[in-house]
């Protein structure tokens, strides 16, 4: 186990990278605490492979350094650097058992036969596979391939992290509960330092106890799930998390009030005088129809998604989604949408601007 | 998958059941009839029964050329298929040396049997060819025309010079095929290079490479033109294979009857071949699925 | 148009596939077919497109049998979860193609391309190859490709299941717009009830190869015709527990009893299966009457905005669905409350015998 502190990190796959734009991974400056989960978020495209790749060491920087435990690893080739990997697609070794499978890496290290044996078992039981290791790997289903995979990924106790490249893409919707949970508790239950890449933010959340939130190649936010749904940092947050996304609008902040068009909305907290781009978010969930109060709204579509009813209205010109609940009852002359002030976050130039008064 | 049915389509297979039954049963059916008959000349043919093929089986000669042939296949194919995968390894994956490797290993395939043939038959040449006259400046005693192993080498070497290729290409697909993760995963076990191949590469390379290995040696066991061409099956018998040596009962000696009953014993045993391969490789693909 | 199976069934090597299925689709509906994976969506769509011949059965197409007419000649068109696009044409070429085929002129041919690519907001991408696309914008041009045909029936295979889940989001948005400017008979397959929910329409629940029911979409979503559908149209599934009623008092297997309280209150006496939905356990008492259980939490999962509680009950495994993020800890006791307006009750054979009163009132 070890605390991997990324010292001024940045890639880029040209080899002169003139400006920024031309980096996959902007430069970055984190440490990942020892024995925590974390769960690196983003669309296709983000980085969060690039930067996955960096740890362990299948891609070297253009710039910066990685550290374990304080020791730099930069331009340490994988095989030393004691880690880890879950790959989208199990990689199983097919012709052999799966208890060959599972003592690979042990044996490779050349530990001893009754150690391994041990290991093994403890291993199976883990992941739940402890009938069938002396089965062939091939042939097994993808979802017991991938536990193989992962079970070999831990069966080393002194490994410095596991990571994990999307490992449920191609596990069937109703086992990837299963393989979720089973990831959880074995975080639970063991505490590895685990990074986890994904694009699924149920996946993310569920899994990690920060969830760091990448954009075009930069970090925007690193926070818990609760951080992440109630402050979003920077509105791609903000879209990106949650279903439907946040609402945002473009807007003019005074003191405790912003106004959209004109039109005034309360802020639960005073700001100080906003340059750039300004723009207010509200989450679906914290809009609310009335028939009296708030901005006047036009109500294009109730879509009735059982739990929960998704309303698609127009505010002042811009697109809202509103939530609204199972047993709420929608009525025609609902024309206007209220906000709970207390969730209403201020963005200049897509970054959250803080309350004055709140701490940083 | 089920279609709507109508008999259509069989027409469309006609021209092909006509050619097939002009260009292949006929021919077999004349080589069954003159298996089963005696002649003098003069188109005059008597009932032998079964007696070509119990002279064929009682005679050495046969069986000496199935040796010769057997030997000659599984000599060819334990140099190819090492060589072919130590090559397919060696290629580099990817770019513009990828491609030109590719082309240049793809140039014997294209040459014609009897061209590869002369190519060898003059190469090997003690007078004029540059391997048999550099052999014999620096004092090796190489001669196929005399010594038996030299003509054993020459074909060997010739075969394995021809057809490599073809197994490297075939084995080069498999490897390509790979997922990078498997060899990130292989890393971070930290296999050895042995235990890449063996656990990664081979098991990936198995399906092309049986492919390759029948594909070899079938080719090999009905090989006529090369060998024919370098030492017509000579010194003495020394490299009359099966082929060389119905063609020279046959056209040679004219002794229809024997040869008849030799070329379809020789086809069974060809069929009997491709047919345990055919099962070997089914079997070995459900394990797979 | 309509499109009606009479009796269609489908047997694969001695395997049903699909059991004698009666269903009758009307012009110009959107109908999802929900169920899990193997459970006979991609054979009955098959089906309906002509690609396979019923085992049983007929198809009609407007009143006229087409059960063993090839699928060139019927007006079908269908997307794949995989986008499948000509990879060396350019966008526009590939939205072109079908109507190329028919031989429409190229004014025409013109004007359609650009009207589906403006409603699929591919115009400015018309140039360029489908493998320099995203995979939204892979899909789009699929989908436009289907629609430019003006087929009478589109039948869509998941087409959604291999995107990222945001763009999943913004083309369930945009499907039902499509869907309403074109008229035609639409087939959605999916494993989400979700998406079925969003896409409104008729739903088809299927399992094992049987349509366990086939209405209205949020019809069918509250008043499921068996626990089997219920299942089906649940993500995570609904919860069961068994219980029994003897005169005005309910009983639920944990020797705990309440007073049988409204619809429950006329149920005969016996034994009965109780169903909820996740989303219906709170985890504070919400209601005065609301039922407490007692039960192990076994983990948590946690969505933007909600939080899934797994739960034991007594052997029985729950899963609940509760609103915001909480942070509870694992292998902990945890009450949870049902309010009783939200319990379905299936007899024993799994036929529902009383939805719950908040269906009805909805």
């Amino acid at each position: 186990m070890a605390k991997i502190t990324l010292d001024n990190l940045a890639h880029s796959y040209l080899p002169n990278p003139a400006s920024e734009d031309d980096y996959a991974l902007k430069e970055l400056n984190h440490d990942w605490d020892d024995g925590a989960a974390y769960a690196l978020l983003g669309s296709s495209g983000c980085g969060k492979s690039t930067l996955l790749n960096i740890i362990s060491g299948l891609l070297h920087p253009s710039q910066g350094r990685i550290l374990f435990d304080g020791q730099d690893v930069t331009h340490a080739p994988t095989a030393e650097r004691n880690i880890a990997q879950v790959f989208q697609f199990p990689v199983v070794y097919d012709t052999m058992t799966v208890r060959d499978n599972l003592a690979f890496p042990l044996r490779n290290r050349g530990r001893d036969e009754a150690y391994v044996a041990e290991r093994v078992q403890e291993i199976a039981r883990m992941i739940g596979m402890e009938d069938m290791l002396s089965r062939k790997a091939r042939g097994l289903t993808a979802d017991s391939k991938q536990k193989i995979s992962l079970g070999r990924g831990m069966v080393r106790k002194d490994v410095n992290a596991l990571l994990f490249d999307e490992p449920l893409t191609v596990i069937d919707p109703h086992m990837k509960w299963e393989l979720r949970t089973q990831l959880k508790k074995l975080h639970h239950d063991f505490g590895h330092t685990m990074i986890y890449v994904t694009h699924d933010q149920t996946e993310a959340l569920t899994f990690a106890d920060k969830v760091v939130v990448m954009y075009d190649g930069r970090v925007v936010q690193i926070g818990t799930p609760e951080e992440l749904f109630e402050r979003p940092e920077h509105t791609f947050v903000g879209y990106f998390i949650g279903s439907p996304g946040m609402n945002v609008f473009p807007a003019r902040v005074e003191g405790d009030t912003a106004y959209i068009d004109g039109s005034e909305v309360k802020l639960a907290g005073g700001y100080a005088a906003i340059d750039g781009k300004v723009e207010i978010g509200v989450r679906p969930e914290f809009a609310r129809l009335s028939q009296t109060d708030g901005l006047p709204v036009r109500v294009h579509r109730v879509e009735d998604i059982g739990r929960h009813k998704i309303i698609r209205a127009e505010v002042l010109g811009h697109d809202i989604n509103i939530l609204a609940d199972e047993d709420e009852h929608v009525s025609a002359d609902m024309n206007r949408v209220t906000f709970d002030a207390s969730h209403v976050n201020v963005y200049a130039n897509d970054w959250r601007v803080a309350p004055t008064g709140e701490a940083a | 998958m089920e279609k709507t049915v109508n008999q259509k389509a069989w027409f469309l297979v006609l021209p092909v059941l006509l050619l097939v039954a002009f260009s292949a049963v006929i021919p077999l059916m004349t080589v069954v009839n003159y298996s089963v008959q005696d002649t003098f000349g003069n188109n005059q043919f008597f009932w032998a029964g079964l007696e070509w093929f119990s002279e064929m089986l009682d005679s050495d000669r046969m069986w000496d050329a199935l040796g010769r042939q057997l030997m000659f296949s599984c000599i060819i194919l334990a140099i190819e298929v090492p060589l072919g995968i130590f090559v397919a390894l060696n290629m580099p994956k990817s770019g513009v040396w990828s491609s030109l490797c590719l082309v240049l290993m793809s140039l014997p395939l294209l040459i014609p049997w009897n061209v590869v043939g002369t190519i060898w038959q003059i190469f090997g040449r003690v007078d004029i060819g540059l391997l048999g006259y550099t052999l014999d400046a620096l004092g090796i005693d190489y001669n196929y025309t005399q010594d038996t192993l030299a003509a054993w080498i020459t074909i060997v070497v010739m075969d394995v010079w021809h057809w490599t290729s073809l197994v490297a290409l075939l084995a080069f697909a498999g490897l390509k095929s790979i997922p990078d993760a498997y060899y990130q995963a292989a890393k971070i076990d930290q296999a050895s290079r042995w235990k890449v191949f063996r656990y990664i590469e081979l098991p990936k390379m198995t399906g092309v490479l049986m492919i390759a290995i029948l594909l070899r040696f079938m080719d090999s066991f009905m090989i006529y033109t090369e060998p024919f061409v370098v030492t017509g099956g000579g010194p003495g018998n020394a490299t009359t294979l099966l082929s060389i040596d119905l063609v020279k009962m046959a056209l040679g000696q004219f002794d229809l009857g024997p040869a008849a009953a030799f070329s379809l014993m020789y086809f069974l045993v060809i069929l009997l071949i491709s047919w345990v391969f055919y099962t070997v490789m089914t079997t070995l693909d459900k394990r797979e699925g | 148009m309509t499109l009606e199976l009479r009796n269609v069934s489908k047997v694969v090597e001695g395997q049903t596939h699909i059991h004698p299925t009666d269903l009758t689709l009307e012009k110009g509906t959107m109908n999802v077919l929900l169920g899990p994976t193997l459970s006979g969506k991609t054979s009955l769509m098959r089906l309906m497109a002509g690609l396979d011949t019923p085992a049983t059965g007929q198809i009609f197409w407007q009143g006229e049998d087409v059960t063993g007419m090839r699928v060139q000649d019927r007006k079908v068109a269908m997307v794949y979860q995989q986008f499948i696009n000509y990879p060396s044409m350019t966008v526009y070429d590939n939205i072109a193609s079908p109507m190329r085929l028919l031989g429409i002129d190229k004014s025409e041919i013109d004007r359609r391309v650009r009207e589906n690519a403006e409603l699929m907001k591919l115009t400015t991408m018309l140039d360029r190859k489908p493998l320099e696309l995203s995979g939204g914008q892979q899909q789009r041009c699929a989908l436009a490709r289907a629609l430019v045909k003006n087929a009478g029936l589109v039948l869509l295979d998941e087409p959604l299941a291999n995107l990222d889940y945001k763009l999943r989001e913004e083309l369930r948005v945009e499907i039902p717009k499509i869907f309403e400017a074109s008229g035609a008979i639409f087939v959605y397959a999916t494993t989400e009830p979700e998406e079925a929910l969003l896409l409104g329409g008729n739903t088809a629940a299927l399992w094992e190869g049987r349509v366990t029911q086939f209405g209205l979409t949020p019809q069918v979503y509250r008043q499921p015709a068996d626990a089997t559908t219920a299942r089906v149209f649940s993500d995570p599934p609904m919860n069961f527990v068994q219980i029994a009623k003897t005169g005005s008092s309910l009983s639920f297997g944990d020797g705990r009893t309440v007073p049988a309280s409204g619809k429950l209150s006329e149920l005969p006496d016996g034994r009965y299966s109780a169903g909820f939905r996740p989303n219906h356990l709170e985890i504070t008492q919400h209601v005065a009457d609301a039922v407490p259980f007692n039960t192990t939490l076994t983990v948590t999962e946690l969505t933007g905005s909600e939080t899934f509680v797994h739960l034991d009950h007594h052997g029985e495994r729950w899963v609940g669905l509760v609103h915001g993020v909480h942070d509870l800890s694992i292998g902990a006791d945890l009450t949870v409350w049902l309010d009783p307006r939200h319990i379905y009750i299936f007899g024993e054979d799994g036929k529902l015998i009383a939805p719950a009163a908040y269906a009805l009132a909805a």
